[in-house]
């Protein structure tokens, strides 16, 4: 079978990368993080990289993502964005410090670490492994689910930087936080940040991650997030994707959720050629609060793919999912939410909706709902739909004098307004409402504010 | 105003409107009745210029223009104006945006500049007065949730923001109770001068003692088959369509 073949091939590129690498990021990494490199690396070898023939990544071309020569950056990158003259992005008319990272490392080389309104901690992810090995260690890599994705695997064996933030007890930060996820080389680059979020006992925060690439070259991402909410803590995390077709990304996120706490999560995807969101939602803790919601606006040959995985193993939680897409041209998308409820968790209320537009015939998506469910007293419902924009709807704008054009514009921007109406930050959703706007009527989906060319 | 000549119209291989006939003048207002099922809807809908309906012969003029040749928005903005029967209902697109899109596309057809917001929120107070609508009705998503009444009302504040030359009133008056039902026909009426016309479909004579007719026609199997002056709804409420269908055959 040459199909195995080549792929072996292309896990021996990575096999490669790490075994004539593993000396020099060692030695500038920490022994936290270093411990989990050889067993993370074998287990990716055993697993592999997804391909089709795995039940969950059955809608997603990874291969030709991973298939090509990249340049990786073992070294906060020589880069300099000045972010004065690049980057002036205004949507935290909220705090003044923007954190950034390029290409996967931190970007302030001077400011490391910095406090926020006094209490909490950001900042380069390395730094805080040196700085503060205890509260690091406690949760570093230590999500509940890793193991069910290979790719994460990779990301543990070559792990450098990234964000870490940490909001200690009893802190309600007021402001949200942007950070501000930046690809940009001359040559096609592969980028693994690695972050660490740790939101304490009846804390509050919110934190807005927006991925751009600032270069025509070809990226691959393959990122990780790990969030632990402690007791009754509220975190609300916002994430714009608006990468270039030519930009592959992978983006894994671990919530682990201790009693009463609640989150938020709303991934909008704008452009990106090969963009795949794993969400997995760990509660373990009872009367917790999830609601993740999803937004995709795909067309040319776009593969967009959202993942969710929400294990409820304590009572008296309730889980909300909610995701809509609309696919022009030959896009494919595909929407896969999985749904666990342990036998202990009695009362457990888990919702999920994923409700698409689909505007060619080329167009495509798949829409599966997985629900596993061994606890009896539960209320579970789930529901998909996808159809074409409703006739009767556009001849009645149509019948008032509105152009066809404006009218399915009207009639995709409502529809995709039941996602953006879920952002509780004003000045964000007016951005993204204003963003989406420009994303259906074709035009170039760049912030006002920002001078950077996105896509 | 408006001359249908020998209209047919079909849907799905079946023929609807069998050959229409009918003139409008400015400033007179004609009564369409009907049995259920008799085209009247589908006439409406065919002049509005909607697309699943296939006119496969006849002409319909409007102010010297080729009615069938233009889009359903081109005729909206030439002056011609659906009071749908069943309104549709569109969540997340409010009230305020469809309407300002509406009116200031209308304008851009006349070579006139759009409203201000100011000018706009102006002119709908003036209407939402002048129909005797709740206002909270126009913070709301097109319909969405509306009740029966309230969808009514909410096409005839349309009707209102938009002015046209030509209303058709699709069974507007159905499902209106004794005070919405005058509500609606004093805006009707405070809406008529000498330049516009109305068609009204209805099933009712009711309607028709608040909006007076100057014509009542009968369609019946995708014709009309009866033209008079509006007595012919008080005949038509006491005898009922058999007399009319056994006068044909
Ligand atoms: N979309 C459609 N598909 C198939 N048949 C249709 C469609 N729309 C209308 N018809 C048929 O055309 C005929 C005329 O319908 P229309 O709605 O014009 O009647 P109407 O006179 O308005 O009736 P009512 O008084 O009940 O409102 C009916 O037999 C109806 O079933
Ligand atoms: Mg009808």
């Amino acid at each position: 079978m040459p199909e195995v073949v080549e792929k072996k091939d292309i896990m021996s590129t990575y096999l490669k990368l790490f075994n004539e690498n593993i000396d020099k990021i060692s030695v500038a990494s920490s022994p936290i993080i270093n411990k989990f490199r050889n067993s993370a690396i074998q287990d990716f070898e055993k697993k592999d990289i997804p391909s089709k023939k795995n039940e969950n990544y059955k809608y997603l071309d990874l291969k030709t993502a991973f298939d090509n020569k990249y340049n990786y950056y073992f070294n906060q990158s020589r880069i300099q964005v000045n972010l004065d003259e690049v980057f002036r992005c205004d949507v935290p008319e909220m705090d003044t410090e923007s954190i950034i990272l390029i290409n996967g490392w931190y970007g302030d080389k001077i400011n490391k670490l910095q406090k926020i309104e006094g209490k909490a901690i950001i900042g380069s992810l390395l730094e805080a492994a040196k700085q503060y090995p205890d509260l690091f260690e406690k949760y570093y890599s230590k999500s509940k689910n890793l193991e069910k994705e290979s790719l994460v695997s990779l990301n543990t064996a070559f792990a450098a930087d990234g964000i870490f933030f940490y909001v200690p007890d009893n802190v309600v930060l007021e402001k949200p936080i942007q950070i501000i996820n930046l690809l940009i080389s001359e040559e096609d680059t592969f980028a693994q940040p690695r972050n660490l979020f740790v939101i304490g006992k009846n804390s509050q925060a919110k934190i807005i991650i927006c991925d751009h690439t600032l270069s025509a070259s070809k990226f691959l991402s393959n990122s990780v997030l790990e969030v632990f909410q402690e007791e009754n803590s509220v975190f609300d995390i916002y994430n714009l994707q608006n990468e270039h077709n030519g930009a592959s990304k992978v983006a894994s996120v671990f919530f682990n959720q201790n009693t009463k706490s609640k989150l938020l999560s709303n991934i909008i995807t704008l452009h990106g050629g090969v963009v795949r969101n794993n969400v997995y939602v760990n509660i373990d803790g009872e009367h917790c609060e999830s609601n993740l919601y999803g937004l995709y606006l795909s067309d040319k040959w776009q593969n967009v793919d959202n993942y969710t995985y929400i294990s409820h193993n304590k009572p008296n939680c309730t889980s909300n999912q909610f995701y809509k897409g609309i696919l022009d041209d030959a896009s494919i998308g595909a929407f896969n939410g999985k749904i666990y409820v342990s036998r202990d968790a009695q009362k457990t209320s888990a919702y999920q909706a994923n409700n698409n537009i689909l505007l060619t015939n080329d167009a495509k998506i798949n829409s599966k709902p997985q629900l596993e469910i061994y606890a009896d007293d539960v209320k579970c419902s789930h529901g998909a739909t996808s159809g074409q924009i409703d006739e009767n709807a556009l001849f009645y704008l149509r019948s008032r004098g509105i152009s066809e054009k404006e009218a399915r514009f009207l009639l995709l921007y409502a529809f995709t307004n039941e996602i953006i109406k879920e952002i509780k930050v004003e000045v964000l959703r007016d951005r993204i409402n204003n963003l989406v706007d420009k994303r259906l009527r074709g035009e170039l989906t760049r912030c006002n504010s920002c001078v950077i060319n996105c896509c | 105003m408006l001359k249908i000549i020998d209209l047919h119209a079909k849907i799905n291989e079946k023929e609807i409107l069998k050959g229409i006939n009918l003139e409008i003048k400015a400033g007179e207002v004609h009564a369409i009745m009907g049995p259920n099922g008799s085209g009247k809807s589908t006439l409406a809908a065919v002049l509005a210029g909607r697309e699943i309906f296939n006119v496969t012969k006849g002409e319909i003029i409007f102010n010297g223009k080729n009615l069938l040749e233009m889009p359903p928005e081109d005729r909206a903005r030439a002056g011609i104006f659906l009071g749908f029967q069943y309104p549709i209902e569109i969540p997340g697109v409010s009230m305020v945006s469809f309407m300002k899109t509406a009116v200031n596309e209308a304008r851009k057809y006349k070579n006139l500049p759009p409203y201000s917001s100011s000018d706009f929120l102006k002119l709908m107070r003036e209407k939402i007065a002048l129909v005797e609508i709740d206002s909270k009705l126009t913070n709301r998503s097109v319909n969405e949730g509306f009740s029966g009444g309230e969808k009514k009302k909410n096409e005839i504040f349309q009707m209102a923001m938009l002015e046209p030359t030509l209303a058709i009133l699709d069974e507007t008056d159905s499902g209106l109770d004794i005070d919405a039902l005058k509500i609606v026909s004093n805006g009707v009426n405070k809406l008529k001068n000498k330049d516009n016309a109305t068609i009204i479909i209805t099933h009712y004579q009711r309607l028709l003692d608040y909006i007076v007719p100057d014509f009542v026609h009968v369609l019946y199997n995708g014709k009309i088959v009866k033209s008079s002056g509006k007595e012919l709804a008080f005949e038509l409420e006491e005898k009922g369509y058999d007399w009319i269908k056994n006068e044909k055959l």
